[in-house]
């Protein structure tokens, strides 16, 4: 299974953490340091996994940003690889040609799309377009609940109640 | 003071979007300042009744801990208020910062939220069920498992698909925490096998390869569905998970493996996806490894990858060659010298795998050429890898005592060349194979003493922190073995050689204590030779049982032995050791010291009084002798659990209170020195019965070493021990090096030991080239109880997994056994006859107790067919399907 995956930009700077298995905060941010020094230091044309602590670390460059997914010592990398290509894939599709200040201003939603592509450390989704259906439907909730709580009657009952 | 925000703050209130801009125009060093100020702000926001307020604070807070790791677990019950909310975007907002700041151990109010969760896994809006299966994934512990599973149970047949794939990916969590309820969901889980929804298909599939990899055996019943799905599944992800599966069950019943290895190899040779064909040689290589035709299309394809530009395919060949090499070695060599050009890679992690597989074709034949190979490789590559190189071949060649190496001089002088490579960081691996290979193999000990005598007597190597421990080690081998040596003179003075002021405290003591075994080597020959020619007869059988061909070596220097030469060698000593009586370093010290007073008393003795010459010699050769034997005994290896086996003594209480410690402190009053400070191997000259006044003389020996100390005790009697006690706990002490001392029970287990391997070193067996290797008979199987420990958690699972797919030994006692194997049969009958899929999914809307009285109502309509059959398996193969036979 997948145990963690991280999104860590060029410069170090995290963009997404998500733990699958129980970690404490400092045991995160630990792991978090001594894996961005292990990969941001590899240069290009290596191999796209490290063996770190037992496991492997299996992570790939995408514009100035490192996706990186730990795996269990027999999990099929090359698949791991083919998800967080999936993944940003439909990042892609959902922000259309997605860049890196798009995931730092929509942090919550790059983590709604990890949802519905992983649960549980496990891949549930193989289908791009039914993620993107998926998501879009939750936005377009949000977006109508978001109406009516910012009109201004709302906030006007809120203020005088 | 808690202050519910005014509407201000509500209008007011500073969006994410204002956080995140906040934070990147920060200057770098301030963050922490921004963040603790805006934790300020959420801090106060998140108390508002208002749900848009709160929920923007939360959102807020979950940014800054998810990707700032600020704390946020005192915002727990927030988030399981807001989560409350009918509006799904708050309940959205509520439950990430639930399913990402909870910890499902230690948050508390995971419990309030219990009800939340079971509200929405029940609602009509599919989009709530899927966020509280999510954060039910993320969060789960045994209480939610066990209060939410019926509400699980209900989503594992929903009509929706992408309701379903997520309730059956949260169950593994579930089952995790509840082994339980695999009783009532695992039917339905089973049911899924058979969807034609992808995704249901690649969650359920998914959980059964998490769930066969703690527990394959439980899961060898459903092998038929597996069976089905990789035959007939197109999807990679899929064939991967199922494969994976077989991987884990196909060890465990060998007719599956013929079945499952001609699907398997035609996947490998159809795809196009390096994924599959991959798992397709990881499966074979390690699963199927008996089936040659199978191994070798898979080395082929390994070669393949090993052929191509692309880094990963390179390091996923190698690793996939280091697999196979366990049962086909031939794959290895076939690809030798793609793996040794590996070894140059740019890559680390490439020529760290190339490394391992080359350590893997490591025999007894080739070791020698393969350290060349590698050492060479070592002198060209950057330090890191180096030591990595060097670290491989130290640990190989060392395997299993020395397995694979045949020539120890080769492999001493080869220990000898590596700790003189110049980024050498492995210094200490070194320093333990020099000792531990002159305590095992005495034929390696000529060679030993020669390669000692070269890292010695080298003054640079000095200078070298890091081979610090080598050059203590080589000291070590110099003094223990000195009679090998061919020129005792010039080793010692390489022991005292001024450079050795850069050794750290611990090695030059051994130094000291090397040259103190040199020093008495010598002075047993010199007097020997001397005494010889005017009493002979005293000394007769002195070096008989230590008479090998050693001492012809020796010997030949011994007319060397003049007294004017040997006068020499004592100012030597004293001159290059004096210094060093007053060094910080206690061990530095004493030892120094210990020199120094033989040094005197010889020099006392033997050349003081000019009348009686003679009569003084033989008293010291007497003396000289008793030290020597106590070095001359061979040292043996000790085992690793040695120290366990010694029994606490019965009048030793090791957790008592140190509360009467001002009483001991108080006592301090007179200090004898032979009782709390001598030396063990000079204790054990007292035990040999020596003369009273030998004994006195040497504790006179030991009176200046003592006296700082007697001086620093009357300073600070606070520190130490009463005399008295300290007598006698010396004494109680078990004397481990001592191994005559029989009455010592505490000393007896290591005794037994030590003798033990002598006895062996004494019969080494000439006949086979390859020098005896001491080995000590106790294995080292300490980590079988925590390995024990890890499959428990599994056993919960699978053990209910038994139950509910072979229904229950334990509980079935009752009814005839044959009764219980057609029931079993029948229920396997159930799964794999997929006409019968229509009736069960029937069944599976009623309860799951119904469902088992189905299956046994069911039970003598099959039983003609099972008959038929011809069930006359062993009992334990029962759960083996049919089909496959």
């Amino acid at each position: 299974m997948i145990h963690f995956v991280l999104l860590i930009s060029r410069q170090g700077k995290v963009r997404l953490t998500k733990w699958y298995s129980p970690y404490t905060q400092k045991e995160r941010t630990k792991v978090i340091r001594e894996l961005s020094g292990m990969i941001l230091t590899r240069g290009p044309k290596l191999c796209n996994f490290v063996e770190w602590r037992g496991y492997k670390v299996v992570y790939k460059r995408y514009a100035s940003l490192y996706f990186c997914m730990c795996i269990d010592q027999d999990d099929n990398e090359l698949e791991v690889l083919e998800i967080i290509h999936h993944f940003v894939e439909i990042l892609d599709r959902y922000f259309g040609s997605v860049c890196e200040l798009d995931l730092i201003f929509n942090f919550h939603k790059a983590y709604y799309i990890l949802d519905e592509i992983l649960i549980a450390g496990e891949l549930q989704e193989s289908s791009k377009k039914t993620v993107a259906r998926l998501v879009a439907a939750q936005d377009s909730l949000v977006e109508a609940a978001k109406e009516e709580a910012s009109s201004i009657s709302n906030i006007i009952a809120q203020a005088t109640k | 003071m808690a202050v519910v925000p005014s509407l201000m703050d509500s209008l007011f209130q500073r969006s994410i979007d204002d956080v995140i801009k906040g934070l990147r125009l920060c200057p770098p060093g301030t963050e922490s300042i921004f963040i603790s100020k805006s934790l300020d702000e959420i801090r106060r926001e998140i108390k508002s009744t208002d749900p848009q307020t709160k929920a923007t604070a939360l959102h807020k807070l979950t940014y800054l801990h998810s990707l700032h790791s600020a704390e946020m677990s005192w915002a727990a019950f927030h988030s399981v208020e807001l989560s409350s909310s009918a509006a799904h975007s708050y309940k959205r907002v509520a439950f990430l910062s639930a399913s990402l700041s909870f910890n499902p151990s230690t948050t508390q109010v995971i419990l309030l939220l219990t009800h939340q969760l079971r509200k929405d896994l029940s609602s009509a809006n599919p989009h709530d069920v899927s966020l509280a299966l999510s954060t039910l994934s993320a969060i789960c512990n045994p209480d939610l498992a066990r209060d939410l599973t019926p509400d699980v149970f209900a989503l594992l047949a929903s009509g929706k698909p992408f309701v379903r794939k997520k309730a059956i990916a949260a169950v593994l969590r579930v089952f995790e925490q509840y082994p339980d309820a695999v009783r009532v969901c695992f039917k339905r889980v089973v049911e899924n096998l058979e969807s034609d929804d992808m995704g249901i298909l690649s969650a359920v599939v998914g959980l059964f390869c998490e769930l066969t990899e703690k527990e394959p055996r439980s899961y060898l019943p459903l092998a038929p569905e597996f069976y089905k799905i990789l035959v007939d599944c197109r999807n990679n992800w899929v064939l991967i998970k199922v494969i994976k599966i077989f991987a884990k069950l196909a060890p465990l019943e060998p007719r599956l493996g013929k079945r499952v290895v001609e699907p398997i190899c035609d996947h490998m040779a159809r795809t196009g996806a390096k994924s599959l064909a991959f798992e397709c040689v990881r499966m074979i290589v390690t699963s199927l490894s008996e089936y040659d035709s199978a191994v070798k299309l898979a080395v082929a394809k390994l070669r393949e990858f090993l052929l191509e530009d692309d880094p990963n395919l390179k390091y996923l060949g190698l690793q996939g060659l280091t697999i196979v090499s366990k049962t086909n070695m031939w794959a290895v060599l076939e690809n030798k010298e793609l793996v040794v050009k590996a070894l140059s890679d740019v890559d680390v992690n490439i020529k760290v795998e190339a490394l391992r597989l080359v350590m893997c074709m490591v025999s007894e034949d080739n070791v020698m050429e393969i350290s060349r190979i590698l050492i060479s490789q070592a002198l060209k590559s950057d330090p890191e890898f180096c030591n990595e190189i060097l670290g491989h071949v130290l640990l190989t060649c060392s395997r299993n005592f020395y397995e694979v190496v045949f020539d120890f001089d080769w492999y001493v002088s080869f220990l000898g060349e590596m700790a003189r490579i110049p980024h050498c960081r492995k210094g200490n691996e070194i320093e333990n194979q020099l000792v531990d290979i002159g305590m095992r193999v005495k034929d390696a000990r000529v060679q030993l003493v020669h390669i000692a005598r070269e890292l010695v007597i080298d003054p640079a190597l000095l200078g070298n922190s890091f081979i610090h421990g080598v050059l203590g080690a080589a000291a070590w081998v110099s003094g223990e073995y000195i009679e090998l040596s061919r020129n005792p003179f010039e080793i010692m003075e390489a022991l005292l050689q001024p450079r050795t002021s850069l050794l750290t405290p611990s090695v030059r003591a051994v130094y000291i204590q090397s040259a103190f075994k040199v020093l008495t080597f010598c002075l047993s020959l010199y007097l020997k030779l001397s005494v010889d020619t005017v009493a002979s007869q005293l000394l007769s059988d002195t070096e008989l049982d230590n008479g090998n061909g050693n001492v012809v070596v020796a010997s030949s220097s011994m007319h060397r032995f003049t007294k004017e030469s040997f006068v020499n060698l004592m100012n030597l000593v004293e001159t290059n050791l004096g210094p060093l009586a007053g060094s910080n370093e206690v061990e530095v010290q004493e030892r120094a010291s210990n020199v120094l007073g033989l040094i005197k008393l010889i020099k006392l003795i033997v050349f003081g009084s000019e009348g009686d010459n003679v009569k003084g010699e033989v008293e010291a050769s007497e003396m000289v002798k008793l030290i020597f034997d106590a070095f001359s005994e061979d040292l043996g290896p000790v085992s690793v659990n040695a120290q366990e086996r010694v029994p606490i003594p019965d009048g030793l209480v090791l957790k008592e209170n140190l509360g009467d410690l001002d009483d001991i402190c108080g006592g301090d009053t007179e200090f004898s020195l032979p009782s709390s400070f001598s030396i063990v191997k000079l204790q054990k000259m007292d035990a040999a019965g020596t003369s009273d006044c030998t004994s006195k003389e040497e504790s006179e020996t030991l009176t200046e070493s003592t006296s700082l100390l007697a001086e620093h005790r009357k300073r600070h009697g606070l520190y130490y021990l009463s005399s008295e006690n300290a007598g006698t706990v010396s004494n109680d002490y078990p004397p481990a090096i001592d191994p005559k001392d029989k009455d010592a029970d505490e000393a007896e287990d290591l005794a037994r030991l030590t003798e033990e391997s002598l006895v062996i070193k004494k019969k080494p067996n000439q006949a086979r080239i390859r020098p005896v290797v001491v080995k000590l008979d106790d294995g080292e199987g300490f980590n079988v109880s925590a390995k024990k420990r890890e499959v428990e958690g599994g056993d919960l699972i699978s053990g209910a997994v038994q139950e509910v797919l072979l229904g229950n030994e334990a509980t079935a006692t009752s009814s005839s056994s044959r009764k219980r194997e057609s029931s079993k049969k029948s229920r396997e009958r159930n799964k794999q006859q997929h006409g019968h899929g229509k009736e069960r999914k029937s069944q599976s809307t009623g309860k799951d107790k119904e469902h088992d009285g189905q299956g046994q109502r069911e039970k003598p309509k099959r039983k003609s067919r099972q008959r038929g059959d011809g069930g006359a398996l062993p009992a334990q193969s029962s759960v083996i399907p049919d089909f496959l036979l």
